[in-house]
Order: C-alpha cells, then structure tokens, then sequence
C-alpha cells in the first residue's frame, strides 16, 4: 500500500473545474514530482491534500486513512508538511520564531532541540541568520526558512510547491541538493515543479499534469525520454 | 559655488513659516488663549506664551539641523531667521486681526489671544516686540544645538520640570494640604499662579544639577564593563515600587485618586485590546461594547431597584465575566474569516449594537433605557465597604496586577505563539497546524474578559451605568492608547495610559483639546517613533532594522514579493 494515495479527485474553485480526476501515488522513502505548466492545477492538488480545499468526488489518504474528515490544522497532525508556494515566511518573526512556529504541533521539547539542531546543520546560513527578521532575508533564504519551518513539523511526507520559483540558477542547484538530502535522511516528498529538468533529476517517479488531468506517469528515465515531455516541458525539439 | 540642494536661508524661511502655520493653529483653536492666564512663574510667563514660543524654538533648531553643518555665526543667523519667520506670520495674524474682524470665522481670534501675542504693548510696539522675541529665540536654538549633547538634555530637562510644575501649581498645592509641615514648605514655592521667580530660579538649577550629574555617571558606567544587577537590588526596587503604589491613594487623596482609577480602567481594557489588536492583529472597534456588558450584567444582577437579583459584588462577578466571554465568542464566530478592514468596521457595528441596545426602551425593563441602572452593589470585603475612590484604587491595583500577570504569561506560552502566527499569516498559520477558529475565539474571549472586568469595577465605582458612558469614543481611546504605548506591549498600556488618560483629566483646560492631542501625538508618533513609547522588543528589532537594510541590500527585500 502507498503510502499518501490520491484517489480520482475533483476540486472546484466556485464553478471553474480545477482538478479534474487526479489520481497519483507516493510510497514510503520517495520522491515523486508533479510537473506541470502554470495553471495546470499543481498547487490546487497540493491544497487539496492539505485539505485546505474541500474534493466534491475522490478522496486523498494517508496509510490508508481516509482525510476527508480532517482539517487543515489536523492534516499536520497526521503528519503532512507543506512548504507553500511563494515562500510565505512570517516576515516580521525572527529565523528562530519562523522555525519555532513550525513546532507547533509537537510537544517534546528535546525532539523539538534535536530537530532545530538538525536544521540548522542542513541549513548552516539559517544558524547564521538565527535572530534575523525573516522578511530581510533573501530569496534563497527564505527558502531554505520555508524548507526548515516545514521540516519542524517532522512530517512523513514533505509537500513542496515549486521551490525554484525565482531564484538564481546556483540557488536552484542547492535547493534541489538539499532535498536529495532531505530524502536520504527519512522523509517522503512530493515535489511540485516547472523546472522539469531539475525535478526530474532528482525524482524516482513523476506525474505530468495539464489543465487539471494527468497525462503521463512514470519513471523519471521514462519520462526523460517521452517525446511530449522532451517538447513541452524540457524545451528540446 | 552652486549646489543642489536649496540654500540654507531658503530652507531657514520654510521651516520658519511651517512653524508660524503650527503657531497660528494652535493660537486659532484657542489653546493659546485658554492658557493664557495661567501664569508658569509668576508675572513672568504664561502657559500661553509657553505654546506659541515653543513651535518658535522647535522649527528653528529643525531648520538647523537640517541644514547642518554651518560656520557656527551662521548657526546662530538661520535660526534667528527661522524663528523671524514663524514670529512673522504671527505677526501677520495680529496685523490682520486689527483690520478684518476675523472672529466670525475664528471664534477664538480674541483680542485677548492679539494681547498674548503682542505681550500687551500697543499695537507697533507689540509687532516689534513679537518680531524681535522671535529672533531672539530662533537665534538661542541655534546657541543650544552647539552645546554639547549632554548639556542640551540638561537644559532640556531642566526646563520642562519647571513649566511642567509651574502648570500643575493647583494640583500640587491642594495635594500638599494632606502633608501638614511639608505642606506649608511646598506652598510657599508657589504664587497664585504659576511658582514664584526665586523657586523657578531654584528648581531649574536643581533639577539641571541632578541631569547633569546623571548624564555623567551614565557616560563613565558606559565605559566601564557592565557589572550585573545583584538580585537583592532588583527585589527591592520591585518592592519600593509596589509600596509607591500602595501609598499613593493616602498621599495624593481623592482628586488623584479618582485619576489613578481611571487610569486604570483604561489600563485594564487596554490590556485586553492589546491581546486582540496586538497580539493576534484583529483590529477590533467595538471593545466597548464589552465593557458595557460587563458593567450592565453587575448591574442587572446587583441593583435591587430593577427587583430581579441583589446579588453582592462577588456573587455576581462571575456571572459577568461569563457573561463577556460568551459575547467575545459571540461577536468572534461571524467575524472568523474577516480581516482587516471588514473585521473593523463589523466589530464597529457591534459596539453600536450594544450600546442602542442599553439605549432602548424595548429593554428598559431590564437595563433602564436612558435612566440606565442605579443602586449597583459596591463589592466588600469582610465588614469593609470599598466604596471611595482610594479604596476602589485597590480593587484595580489588584485587577492589573492580575490581568497583567495572565497576559504576560498568555503571551509566551502555545497560544500566544499562535496568535502571533496568526497576525502575520493566516494560511501558514493553518499549515503549521494552527487550528485558527479556536485560536481566534479566544482572542476575543480573553480581550472580552478582561474589558468587563474594567466594566464590572465601572459600575461599581459610580454605582450606576448610562448607555451613554458606552460611547464609541472609549474604543477609540483604548486602541489609541495602545498605539502610543507600542502595538503588542504590555509596559506600553501603562505608558500609554498615563500619558493618554491622565494628563487631560490632571489639566482641565487640556481636556478641551483631548482628541486634537492625541491626533497631533499619533502623528508625531507615527513620524518619530512608529515602534511607540515602551515598544515591545520584536518590533523594536523589525523597525530599526528596516533602517540598517534598506539601502544595503536592496535585493533583499526584493526577494520577497509577499512579504506583507
Ligand atoms: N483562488 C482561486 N480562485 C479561482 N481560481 C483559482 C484559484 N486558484 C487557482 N485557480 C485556478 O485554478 C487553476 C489551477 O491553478 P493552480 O493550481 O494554482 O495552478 P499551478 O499551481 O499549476 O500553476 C488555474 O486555472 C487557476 O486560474
Ligand atoms: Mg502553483
């Protein structure tokens, strides 16, 4: 059994149709991407999981445990971490009170100390930075506070929603380095990207989504050398 | 050689003609006027020349530092010029006021303010007067700015310790009565008005003497390693203050105790506004509305005029205070996905709410419409009626200390980090696991609570409520009040307390002009200091490093296009 399945679901924004039958899947230990061009639906799936959007049909679920019922707060609970689009730092707190927050739904406080510890050997300029006010850090900064707010949670499964948007292509690189190491380290993620190069580098599996449905699902190797992908997503004629 | 920025004697007529606008202000509102007979030392200056010399002295030393650095004589002529400036719109004023009858506009366009104004010379003689005392202290600010920095704040110190004591002659003179001896040593530094030439003379060198002494140990302590506070003296500083505030109602007697009272029902709602408004950002209009429920549920439950209950103060507290936290819940539920703006005006309405309903005759059965409710329980203690306002200081004392103890601890504990999630960013607020219906609830239930226990002690102290002490102007003064002290920080409601609430209930004359203050304080504030009076630390460090970045590293704050 997968561990986070998505089963057929239809998400609508009012009237307009945004998800239409989505279905994938993300076993324990992988790191499955969902490419997709802008507006294709990559963010409306990862809120659905989150259960921030209500599906009308389909179900999404964890080890086998229906979500439905939850709310967004208690999908964290569940242990489901999102890192969302656009970064969203809590700008006028601190690195440490961004990183704090990210705890909220632990108690212990030694796993809490172990963790942070963890973060910042992941993340050696957030140690640095540690008494900043997010909202002065840069770009690629904000990432890495977003990526470690996220982790804090200690989720099962990452979701991150286009960690490249907007940074150099060094940055990029680290990014993607770092979510390699992630993995290693014992999480599952599901990355949501445009940069199908780059996801598809580091993936093992991938979903290419367009305009609410997705259209292929396989392998990355796979994927790599699927002509339509070749075309439209990795700019190779 | 020409520059691009203006020349300084350019720049020296502006600032003085900005200050001669601030000066005509407050001459047309009547403020100098008002304050014109109340002599600061005695048959030498009034309070009323205090108001309009001062714009003089401010917007030339301004002009000064703006325009700095300058060859010391020039120093000295760009404030005179500066201040002939401001003089000469005064000038104009008067000039025009002998022409034109400008009262039918200007109510307050006396010839008593053109006396002030002229130092009550004839009319040539007056304007030369004016001219030449505007040039004078234009030039005097430019002799303070080139006194050394630790000088400057003697001075300044110095100075306001004397017009502040020379106004406050009544107050201190009838509170000294209580003091027998030292009562008759206090009165004879006074005149009628104002204190007498020798005693001004003796309390600026004093207090002068005290500052300049105090800069000089500050400087060497800086320059020493800092030795750590022994805790001995910390307890006893803490006990020193908390025996001041036993003693204060006996020693200052009923007029500044009715003061502190106030002072401290506004303390006591603004604690609790500070928990919605600056510890989870819901901007909430209608906090009276509260305050109201809390004072009208003790009276509906104690008052035996409207024959339903006679509960006693105590037995009836509880109920009140369930009474607001249900009405905090109340009001939160249909406001759970509002923000901002809407959640403002909503909660706006809510005030008005309660208050047209206290007003209206469908429930003058109950709550006494108009007539409100009378005979309300004072609370007692054993045999021990609190009833005065020094004893009801007490009651008060206590409440604070209370409510201020459980919003410092709310503040750092789980909910206090997720109200602070929840102001900066609802949605990841959620993803953090925050659940925010219960979060916010309670927001408004704590705030709810602590504004109907100022209300309960309210009721008790006048042992009546009207609808119309329910006035949406007492929101306004909490959020005010909060503001000034520093969004979010609990030494910041006292200050802003004190500064809010008690200097125009100790200057009567003051009271007059209570909101045109507190609009002139807000913007001076939101200009100077936007962090407020006693700003909590966070925003302290947010603020002031806005300034280190900025210019610094632009990319920075580019690389955050959703930052707020
Ligand atoms: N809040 C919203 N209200 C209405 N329509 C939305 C909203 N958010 C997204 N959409 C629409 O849903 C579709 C999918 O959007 P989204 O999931 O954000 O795309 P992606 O993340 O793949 O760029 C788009 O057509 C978009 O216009
Ligand atoms: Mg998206």
């Amino acid at each position: 059994m997968a561990m986070l399945e998505v089963e057929n679901i239809h998400s609508y924004y009012g009237n307009i149709h945004a998800l239409k039958g989505v279905s994938l899947t993300v076993d324990e230990g992988e790191i499955v991407t969902l490419i997709g061009a802008n507006g294709a639906g990559k963010s409306t799936t990862l809120r659905t999981i989150t259960g921030i959007l209500k599906p009308r049909d389909g179900r999404v679920q964890l080890d086998g445990e229906d979500l439905s019922h939850y709310k967004p707060h208690e999908i964290v609970y569940k242990g489901i971490a999102m890192v969302p689009e656009g970064r969203h730092v809590f700008a006028r707190l601190t690195v440490s009170e961004n990183l704090d927050m990210g705890a909220y739904s632990r108690n212990s406080k030694q796993e809490i100390a172990d963790d942070l510890e963890r973060m910042f050997t992941l993340f050696p300029r957030l140690k640095e930075r540690r008494s900043q006010v997010a909202g002065t850090l840069s770009g690629g900064e904000q990432q890495m506070l977003s990526t470690a707010r996220a982790l804090m949670a200690h989720p099962r499964i990452l979701l991150m929603d286009e960690p490249s948007m907007g940074l150099a292509p060094v940055l990029v690189e680290a990014i993607f380095d770092t979510i390699k190491q992630i993995n290693k380290e014992g999480t599952t993620i599901l990355l949501v990207e445009q940069n199908a190069l780059m996801a598809l580098s580091v993936a093992n599996r991938g979903y290419v989504l367009q305009t609410g449905e997705i259209v292929l699902n396989d392998t990355v190797d796979k994927l790599k050398k699927d002509p339509t992908v070749q075309k439209a997503y990795l700019g190779m004629e | 050689m020409q520059t691009q920025t203006p020349s300084p004697w350019k720049q020296a007529t502006r600032y003085g003609l900005i200050g001669g606008a601030v000066a005509i202000l407050m001459s047309l509102v009547g403020m100098v006027a008002t304050f014109g007979q109340r002599y600061i030392v005695s048959g030498i200056f009034t309070m009323g020349q205090v108001m309009f010399l001062t714009p003089i002295l401010i917007f030339a030393y301004m002009t000064i530092r703006r325009t700095a650095p300058q060859p010391i004589n020039k120093v000295i002529l760009l404030g005179a010029l500066s201040g002939l400036s401001t003089s000469g719109v005064m000038a104009a004023l008067v000039l025009t006021g002998q022409f034109l009858n400008l009262r039918a506009m200007f109510p307050n366009a006396s010839p008593e303010l053109y006396g002030i104004l002229t130092f009550n010379q004839e009319s040539a003689l007056g304007l030369l007067l004016l001219l030449g005392t505007g040039l004078v202290i234009g030039g005097i600010a430019g002799g303070i700015y080139l006194l050394s920095p630790r000088m400057r704040s003697t001075l300044l110190q110095a100075t306001t310790w004397v017009v502040l004591v020379g106004l406050l002659r009544d107050l201190i003179v009838t509170v000294s009565y209580r003091w027998g001896f030292l009562g008759n040593a206090v009165k004879a530094l006074f005149a009628i008005s104002g204190l007498t030439p020798l005693s001004a003379v003796i309390l600026f060198i004093l207090v002068g003497a005290v500052q300049y002494w105090r800069l000089e140990r500050k400087q060497s302590a800086a320059s020493r390693p800092t030795t750590n506070q022994k805790p001995y003296t910390r307890w006893l500083k803490l006990g020193g203050s908390a025996l001041i505030l036993i003693l204060l109602p006996p020693v200052l007697g009923i007029f500044f105790s009715e003061i502190l009272d106030n002072v401290g029902m506004y303390i006591l709602m603004g604690l609790g506004l500070n928990i919605v408004v600056g510890f989870a950002g819901l901007l909430d209009l209608g906090y009276v509305a509260f305050f109201a429920i809390g004072a009208y549920t003790m009276g509906v439950l104690t008052s035996p005029e409207l024959g339903f209950f006679s509960l006693t103060y105590w037995e009836a507290l509880p109920f009140a205070m369930l009474a607001c936290v249900l009405a905090g819940i109340f009001l939160g539920l249909p406001v759970l996905k509002m923000r901002g703006d809407y959640l403002a005006i909503v909660t706006l309405g809510f005030g008005e709410i309660v208050r047209l309903l206290a007003l209206s005759d469908w429930l003058r059965p109950w709550l006494g419409g108009t007539q409100g409710i009378q005979r309300i329980a004072q609370p007692r203690i054993g045999d021990f009626l609190l009833n005065t306002q020094q004893e009801l200081y007490y009651l008060f004392l206590i409440g604070i200390g209370i409510v201020a103890f459980i919003a410092w601890r709310l503040k750092d504990s789980r909910i206090g980090r997720a109200w602070m999630a929840l102001r900066e960013d609802e949605d990841v607020a959620m993803a953090m696991g925050i659940n925010h219906v219960s979060t916010k609830l309670m927001a408004f239930a704590v705030g709810a609570l602590f504004s109907g226990v100022a209300g309960t002690i309210f009721a008790a102290k006048l042992t009546s409520v009207y609808p119309h002490s329910m006035n949406f102007l007492v929101s306004i003064n909490v959020l005010c009040l909060i503001i000034i002290g520093g969004m979010g920080s609990i030494p910041g409601v006292f200050v802003g307390s004190l500064v809010l609430i008690a200097s125009p209930d100790l200057l009567r004359e003051f009271a007059e002009f209570r909101y045109l203050a507190y609009g002139a304080l807000l913007v001076a504030m939101m200009l100077t200091k936007p962090e407020g009076l006693w700003p909590e630390a966070r925003r302290k460090l947010e603020l002031h490093e806005d300034e280190f970045d900025s210019g610094q590293e632009p990319l920075m704050a580019m690389g955050n296009p959703d930052g707020r």
